[in-house]
């Protein structure tokens, strides 16, 4: 079906076949994801006497919480207890940065939907039906409640104080330029919808210790938020994940609710507690990618060169600080996405609102702040009578000058005009530009719109000690081999790259490799699987683990044999040495007899990152990561629907370390990004606040229909010119910037409604109902 | 007619999983099959994403004895989640667990799966092994790649962007066949009990699924408080999601009659069954009008549309239920029976309010009567949703027009998500009765649009939205049908229908 990225996949497995790093591998669970068989923590058997709790949530957005009827809900139908906030024995907050976040609502309820006791109870039903009258065993006094962002705004409402970053003299450039443009873009939020929902299974152990099964992708985290919970150390906490059913972002700070609420209650009742809240209470409880309103005056050039931009980002928080400070940096620093930006102001504002707090999403901010520049870009050119992309080409970043980001990063690894330049020619953009140009003037009913759109993205994460990864290596004197870092398995194949960067080192196959859970008392002190940093932190910290036992074995058999070490090699599951080889078990079993350590830790900090958070300047990323990709698509002018007919990506992975993982994850966020802006469309009631869109039959992600029938993807050739994990990059989140190009040529084709003399004032998601009232809007003014 | 149905025995549901006759009595009515799965028969494969039928996670394969079907045995990817345990009396079940040959090798569906990086964080992956295994055994070759992505549009995947699970699905083909031998599993079927489940002897709290025509109406006439459950495609959720009690349910989905689809003996129309699945049904109608097609497929997702029945729609009467709009443009008419009566209304006269009807107590809808259009009556029918695929209407539409020497002399026009129930657009059809079919007729036609509805605005769509689109569907409708120079669907939808 996808030729390209079959011969893709082909061509990178070939170059580097001799080892197992490079190749194209299956997804290390992938044959016990087909079969069933791969446990998720609902799959893990129950313990005897293990209770279910569920939330009782708070009906409105904003109260004092006067009274709760505890003993009127433990009079419910197979009520065991009813969790409070005075039960919590700890610090009631679960806040990963500030500590704004309470377990159970105390005081004040802050959103409708947030959790203010848990239910408990031998059957999960029970429980449900139970929590689910709270509402009629509470007493709540409303309070106004503030539900839109810009209102928010308005009241200077904020949960962290405003940002700015800023290069150049705005004021003046703006004055000089030739042509100056403002306007309002408005982007809406996304909700991860990781397939599995949120869930952790609390068991109590010896000495006041609670092991936590968790679906997390912060495992240390969680850990921390427990102990606090519990009033006990981190040391009394263990926290085990071996696997998520999808996280992006979304198990990143906010699974913390669910994990100490279990442990509360564990810890009260001394039995096993699992949490997991039903699709619509996830909905209701957990935040999501934020929504922007983004506030732009600009001045350009007759070429659409940007000579001056001056940005009012707003963010809609929610009631809580959670990661919004971090999000909303993020998307301050994405701002010039691939372009240079000699004069730029931006003033980034968090708004507090009475909704859920919004939190980590695949991009974390970044998506958010390059939308703004790329609508930007489109409307010059549109302004202009321009092609959209030479206004882009005309923008980018330049190799050796206009080379330095509005942060003070420059950026040395610069292959923007080398990628855009082949997939300007792959796609055939030119020649598809005359053509959609020919079918529209055609075509009364339905129009076509071609879009390019490019992708620079940062990586590592902007605060510096978060850089930082450890993992342990066990080659058990059977030759086998363990690994377990402090990554964490979400889908995206961490577990098969590591392993595969273990196999690689140690020169063995991949098949002795195994990876186990994801385990606070193994490795300690992780950082959040997060940013796109998973392979380059822990599979340098594997490594460099696999890497000590590497050199203890030469060392071991350059003695034995009584020759330079440097005459050694191991590779391909051999040992050679003097000519003779012997085979990896061979060699173990000797060096384990010889009392050589065959296990190693690892550890590993990304190196040249600095940052400074008050001025917002350094260099807060190792290296950037490149992709671009064309879209062409066909919208119904009479009803807003719209199809992509073809897509074309080219991404730049660095060296891949398994391309077929890469290519999935590029494919897996292009459609993810592509529902964010399109049919992903939240709703909040306008006078409850009661999220409205809370469930899939509500809120609609895409299916296999809306994968393009024509989806061309292919990994760009390339190094990264920093030395990271096999000169590889990474992915997670990078591509999910591509299908801009999708919302662009929607916006392409409704601006054909008018001979593209008019603007389409489209906002983000274009639904249908967005694109219809674009067009009419352009009909109007045509 | 006795005013008591047949003296009931009660007896457990008698079932076949992993081989093993299931005898489960003593669960709740409501118990799902997933619930059944995972908490009882320690078979974790099958995965909860949801709980409302949308995200395919939990997808199961029913067998059910059925004599048209290849074999004798009908395999249909339903969901678990909203499938009461009790419907599976006298099936087969099969999950993720039972697909592959031997323990240690792989169904091709699966194997397909891992060559092709079809897996990321694998929770949804069993359900998609399940739609493919059901697809895998519907066809000898791979299916068009729009016919795969239909038939995996009721499963939801967040991780892969789904191209390496079309692959896949494209793929499995490839591989030596291995086709589920249905015959002694027919055999099996076959010699599970026949008789009238009975489930639970509290009045109020049980469940009663009668094995014939006559036996249902004696249970409806002595139940008229009961409810009347067909796919459990909505009810699933009330209890789901909304914690409703049920009080006795009765099952139409085991009477043979209420499932059949006959064309009417003058061959001017056809009668469909109430507990007909939506599949069969909305099948039948466009193999006979092509344009109904993209409603068809664009109704629901197979699952659903494979446990859902074309009458559940039709007497749930959501104003959002698609069927309504497409049924009152053809007018349909409905058989409704009480005891041993039956009386037939159109229609257009059935719904009298939000989720309002005319049945009156121990009553049931027992068919639908469809009259084929007549020579120069011209059929469409559109849907506009966020989504392509498993959606709901913004707004439903479809017309039922008679031109003869380029006037109208007929017009059934009808809307839905437009109001409290799906209704005609009456004002319409006034402004398009006796007037040539042209450009100045379909401007007035939308102009009294507005007069005809007032709808809401909500989650799916504002009321501005769906008055524009609404209007803009007369005009689609128009280009499509118009003397001349008529549109091709291609010209004027971006999923057309393939007519």
């Amino acid at each position: 079906m996808n030729q390209t990225v079959d011969a893709g996949v082909k061509a990178l497995s070939q170059a580097t076949a001799s080892t197992a790093a490079g190749q194209s591998r299956p997804h290390e669970s992938a044959h016990l994801h087909v079969a069933g068989a791969a446990p998720y923590i609902d799959d893990l058997p129950e313990l005897q006497g293990t209770l279910h709790a569920a939330l009782g949530l708070s009906p409105v957005a904003h109260g004092r919480l006067l009274h709760i009827d505890v003993a009127g809900l433990k009079a419910l139908p197979g009520v065991v207890d009813v969790i409070t906030a005075a039960d919590i024995p700890g610090t009631n907050d679960c806040g990963p940065v500030i500590h704004d976040d309470p377990i159970l609502a105390d005081g004040v309820v802050h959103y409708l939907g947030q959790p203010v006791v848990a239910v408990l109870s031998h059957d999960r039903e029970l429980a449900r039906r139970a929590a689910a009258r709270l509402k009629d065993f509470v007493q709540i006094e409303p309070l106004p409640p503030v539900l839109d962002p810009l209102q928010a705004h308005a009241q200077q409402q904020y949960v962290v104080p405003p940002m700015h970053m800023a290069r150049g003299d705005v004021p003046t450039a703006l004055a000089q330029a030739p042509h100056t443009v403002q306007g309002r873009i408005e982007l809406g939020g996304q909700e991860q919808f990781y397939l599995e929902g949120q869930i952790s299974y609390a068991v109590p152990k010896e000495n006041r210790g609670m092991l936590v099964h968790c679906s997390t992708q912060h495992p240390s985290e969680m850990q921390h938020a427990v102990a606090h919970a519990l009033g006990l150390h981190a040391h009394h906490v263990q926290v085990e994940c071996r696997r998520m059913g999808g996280g992006f972002g979304g198990k990143e700070s906010q699974s913390a609710v669910f994990a100490c609420v279990a442990a509360v209650a564990a810890r009260k009742l001394n039995r096993p507690v699992k949490m997991r809240p039903d699709r619509d209470d996830d909905f209701m409880i957990t935040g999501r990618r934020h929504c922007f309103v983004h506030d732009y005056t600009v001045g350009h050039d007759a070429e659409g060169r940007l000579l001056a931009a001056d940005v009012d980002m707003v963010s809609r928080c929610g009631y809580s600080a959670d990661l919004s400070a971090p999000v909303m940096g993020r998307a301050l620093c994405h701002f010039d996405n691939a372009y240079w930006l000699p004069n730029v102001q931006i003033d980034g504002f968090c708004a507090r609102t009475n909704t859920q707090s919004n939190t980590a999403f695949r991009g974390f901010g970044g998506p958010q702040g390059a939308f703004a520049v790329e609508y930007i870009l489109d409307t010059v050119a549109r302004r202009l009578g321009r092609d959209a992309l030479d206004v882009r080409m005309a923008n980018l970043y330049g190799q050796h000058e206009r080379n330095v980001t509005p942060y003070g990063q420059v950026v040395e690894d610069n292959v923007l005009q080398a990628l855009i330049g082949q997939l300007v020619h792959s796609s055939d953009y030119r020649a598809r530009r005359e053509a959609v140009n020919a079918f529209n003037a055609t075509s009364p009913v339905l129009k076509k719109g071609l879009a390019l759109t490019p992708v620079k993205f940062g990586i590592s994460f902007n605060l510096v000690h978060l850089n930082q990864a450890g993992a342990l290596v066990h080659v058990y004197n059977d030759g086998s081999i363990l690994v377990n870092h402090g990554g964490t398995e979400m889908g995206q194949g961490l577990n098969t790259k590591v392993a595969q960067m273990v196999a690689h080192t140690l020169g063995v196959s991949l098949e002795r490799v195994r990876v186990s859970a994801t385990d606070t008392s193994k490795v300690a002190n992780t950082s959040a699987t997060a940013a796109s940093t998973g392979s380059d932190l822990n599979g340098k910290a594997a490594a460099d683990a696999a890497q000590q036992i590497r050199q203890r074995l030469l060392a071991h058999l350059a003695a034995k044999h009584q020759v330079p070490v440097d005459t050694v090699d191991l590779a391909h599951d051999v040992a050679t040495v003097n000519g003779q080889t012997v085979s990896f078990e061979d060699l173990v079993m000797s060096a384990y007899v010889a009392r050589v350590q065959l296990w190693s830790d690892g550890f590993y900090a990304t190196p040249k990152l600095h940052w400074d958070r008050n001025t917002m300047q350094g260099r807060p990323f190792y290296y950037f990561a490149y992709g671009a990709s064309v879209s062409e698509v066909l919208v119904d002018t009479l009803t807003g629907e719209h199809k992509v007919l073809r897509a074309d990506v080219l991404h730049d992975v660095g060296r891949s370390i398994n391309p077929a993982l890469d290519i999935g994850q590029v494919e897996g966020a292009f459609i993810q990004g592509m529902g964010w802006m399109t049919t992903e469309e939240l709703v909040w009631h306008p006078t409850s606040g009661k999220l409205l869109t809370h469930a899939p039959s509500t809120y609609k992600i895409p299916t296999a229909s809306d994968c393009p029938a024509d989806f061309r993807v292919n990994l760009f050739t390339n190094e990264n010119v920093e030395d990271s994990v096999y000169r590889s990059k990474a992915v997670g989140e990078p591509p999910l910037l591509l299908p801009f190009s999708v919302f662009f040529a929607i916006r392409d084709a409704i601006s054909a409604v008018g001979q593209h003399r008019v603007d389409p004032p489209l906002r983000a998601p274009a639904t249908a109902e967005a694109i219809l009232e674009a067009i009419t809007a352009v009909q109007a003014s045509a | 007619m006795p005013d008591t149905p047949i003296t009931p025995t009660e007896r457990p549901v008698h079932f076949l999983h992993r081989g093993q006759l299931q005898q489960v009595g003593g669960l709740p009515p409501t118990t799902t099959v997933l619930q059944w799965l995972r908490g009882h028969a320690h078979c974790t494969g099958s995965k909860e994403g949801c709980a409302e039928g949308d995200c395919g996670a939990c997808t199961v394969v029913v067998a059910t004895p059925d004599a048209q079907a290849p074999g004798g045995v009908r395999l249909d990817n339903v969901n678990a989640c909203i499938q009461f345990l009790p419907t599976l009396d006298g099936k087969a079940l099969y999950t993720v667990e039972d697909v592959a040959p031997t323990p240690d090798t792989l169904h091709p569906c699966q194997q397909a799966l891992v060559q092709c990086h079809g897996s990321q964080c694998g929770f949804c992956t069993p359900g998609f092994v399940m739609s493919m295994w059901q697809l895998y055994q519907a066809h000898d070759q791979a299916p068009p790649r729009e016919a795969l992505a239909d038939a995996l549009s009721g499963n939801l995947c967040r991780c892969t962007g789904y191209r390496p699970i079309l692959d896949a699905a494209q793929q499995m083909f490839d591989a030596p066949r291995q086709v589920l031998d249905t015959a002694p599993v027919a055999q099996a079927l076959a010699a599970l009990p026949d008789s009238t489940l009975v489930l639970g002897r509290e009045p109020g709290q049980r469940f009663i699924a009668p094995r014939s025509l006559a036996e249902f109406a004696q249970w409806r006439a002595a139940l008229p408080e009961a409810r009347i459950l067909a796919g459990a495609t909505d009810i699933g959720l009330w209890v789901n999601k909304q914690f409703r009690t049920l009080g006795d349910i009765l099952y139409v989905g085991q009477v043979p009659e209420l499932r059949a689809i006959t064309p009417w003996a003058d061959g001017k129309g056809l009668s469909i069954g109430a507990a007909a699945s939506l599949e069969a049904a909305w099948s039948a109608l466009a193999e006979r009008l092509p344009a109904l097609k993209e409603l068809w497929l664009r109704f629901a997702s197979p699952p659903v549309r494979r446990a859902g029945t074309l009458g559940g729609n039709v007497a749930n009467g959501s104003p959002i239920g698609d069927a309504p709009p497409v049924l009152l443009a053809l007018g349909a008419e409905l058989v409704l029976r009480h005891g041993e009566h039956t009386r037939r209304v159109p229609l257009s006269g059935f719904y009298l309010d939000y989720m309002k009807n005319d049945l009156q107590p121990g009553e049931f809808l027992q068919s639908i009567e469809v009259p084929w259009p007549t020579a120069g009556q011209m059929v469409r029918a559109y849907k506009v949703s966020k989504r392509r695929d498993s959606d709901i209407s913004a707004v439903c539409a479809a017309f039922g027009l008679t031109v003869e020497h380029g006037v109208i002399t007929e017009a059934r026009v009808a809307y839905g998500g437009m109001a409290a129930t799906a209704r005609r657009a009456a004002l319409v059809e006034q402004a398009l009765v006796g007037h040539p079919w042209n450009e100045a007729t379909v401007q007035r036609a939308q102009a009294a649009l507005a007069q005809d509805f007032t709808p809401l605005s909500d989650l799916r769509a504002s009321q501005g939205y769906r008055q524009q689109v609404a209007a803009n569907l007369i005009r689609r409708c128009w280009l499509e049908t118009r003397p001349q120079a008529p549109m091709a669907g291609d010209q004027v939808e971006v999923w057309p229908a393939v007519v």
